[in-house]
C-alpha cells in the first residue's frame, strides 16, 4: 500500500474520517449487545440461585 | 392466514433458539460481504470522474442512509404487529430495532456532512433531504426516549409502535426530497426508473455493501432481540433453565 492510496486525492480527511467513524460504531454495535446477552443470562441465573 | 404456524414462530421461545443458530451464520455471510464490498469500493472502483477520490464515501454513506429507511419501516413494521396483532414478539424485534437505526440515521449524516464539505463547502445544508434525515434520527430518538420514560413495557411497547407508525410519513418524504424540492443534495443515481447512471465498476461495490450492512442489521438485531426476549421473559421456567444451561457449559 503506498501513501498515494492513504492520500486519497486530497480528500483523505474527508474519506478516511467517514470509514473510520462507521467502524468504531458498526464495531461497538457488534459488540455491545453479545455483553448485554451474557450479563442478562448471568444475572438470571444469579436471581433463581438465591430464590 | 394459519395463524397457528405464525404463533409458534413468533413465540419468543422458539425464536429464541432459532435466532441462536441462524445469527452466527448470517454474521460470517456479513463478514465476508464486508471484505468484498471494502476492497471493490477503495480498489477496483476507479475515481469519479467529478468528485475524484471523494466519492468513495458513497460506499458507507448510502449503505448507512438506506438502512435507516429500512430499519424505520421495520420497526413501524414490527411495532404494528404488537399493537393490532398482540404479537409479543413484534414489540420485542421494533424494541431492539430503535437503536440499531438511530445509529445508522447518525452514520448517514455524519457521513453525509463529512462528503458535503469538500463537494459542496459546508459541512450543513438545511435542504428536504437533510433535514427530514434529522427528522427521522428525532423520531427514533423520540422511540427510545419513551421506552426509557414508560415503565410498564406493554404500554411503552403501545406508545411507542403509534409513533413509530405516525412518523412512517417521514419516509416517503426523505426518499422523494431530493426529486420533490430542488435540493443541494444530489439526485438519485440507483434507484431510477431508467438504468442507474453510476458505472457498473462502481455500481457492483456500492450493492455489495448495501448487503453486507442489511445482513449486519438483521445480525445484530437478533441478537438485541435475544436481550429483549430475556428481559421480558426472565420469570419464565423456560429462560431459567436455559440461563442456567448456558452458564454451566
Amino acid at each position: 500500500m503506498d501513501t498515494e492510496f492513504f492520500a486519497m486525492g486530497g480528500y483523505a480527511f474527508y474519506v478516511w474520517t467517514s470509514y473510520g467513524l462507521s467502524a468504531v460504531v458498526l464495531i461497538a454495535n457488534a459488540i455491545g449487545p453479545r455483553m448485554r446477552e451474557k450479563s442478562l443470562l448471568k444475572k438470571i441465573v444469579q436471581r433463581t440461585g438465591d430464590e | 392466514m394459519d395463524f397457528s404456524r405464525l404463533h409458534k414462530y413468533a413465540s419468543p421461545m422458539h425464536f429464541y433458539s432459532w435466532s441462536l443458530a441462524v445469527a452466527p451464520w448470517l454474521g460470517i455471510a456479513c463478514a465476508v460481504l464486508f471484505v468484498v464490498g471494502l476492497a471493490g469500493g477503495l480498489f477496483y472502483a476507479p475515481p469519479d470522474y467529478q468528485q475524484g477520490e471523494s466519492f468513495r464515501i458513497i460506499y458507507v454513506h448510502v449503505p448507512s442512509a438506506w438502512m435507516s429507511l429500512f430499519i424505520y419501516m421495520v420497526m413501524a413494521g414490527a411495532g404494528a404487529l404488537g399493537l393490532i396483532w398482540h404479537v409479543k414478539l413484534g414489540d420485542m424485534i421494533a424494541r431492539a430495532s430503535a437503536p440499531v437505526g438511530a445509529w445508522f440515521t447518525f452514520l448517514a449524516l455524519a457521513t453525509g456532512s463529512l462528503w458535503g464539505k469538500p463537494m459542496w463547502g459546508t459541512y450543513w445544508v438545511w435542504d428536504a433531504r437533510l433535514t427530514s434525515e434529522l427528522i427521522l434520527l428525532f423520531l427514533y430518538l423520540g422511540y427510545i426516549a419513551l421506552q426509557g420514560a414508560i415503565e410498564d413495557r406493554r404500554t411503552a411497547a403501545r406508545a411507542g409502535a403509534i409513533l413509530a407508525l405516525v412518523g412512517t410519513v417521514n419516509i416517503p418524504i426523505v426518499h422523494y426530497s431530493v426529486e420533490w424540492w430542488n435540493t443541494l443534495h444530489q439526485g438519485p443515481t440507483v434507484t431510477k426508473f431508467d438504468a442507474p447512471s453510476i458505472d457498473t465498476s462502481m455500481l457492483i461495490p456500492l450493492l455489495v455493501m448495501s448487503l453486507a450492512y442489511t445482513l449486519y442489521f438483521c445480525t445484530i438485531v437478533l441478537v438485541r432481540t435475544r436481550c429483549e426476549i430475556l428481559e421480558f421473559e426472565r420469570n419464565t421456567t423456560w429462560v431459567k433453565q436455559r440461563a442456567a444451561g448456558v452458564n454451566a457449559v
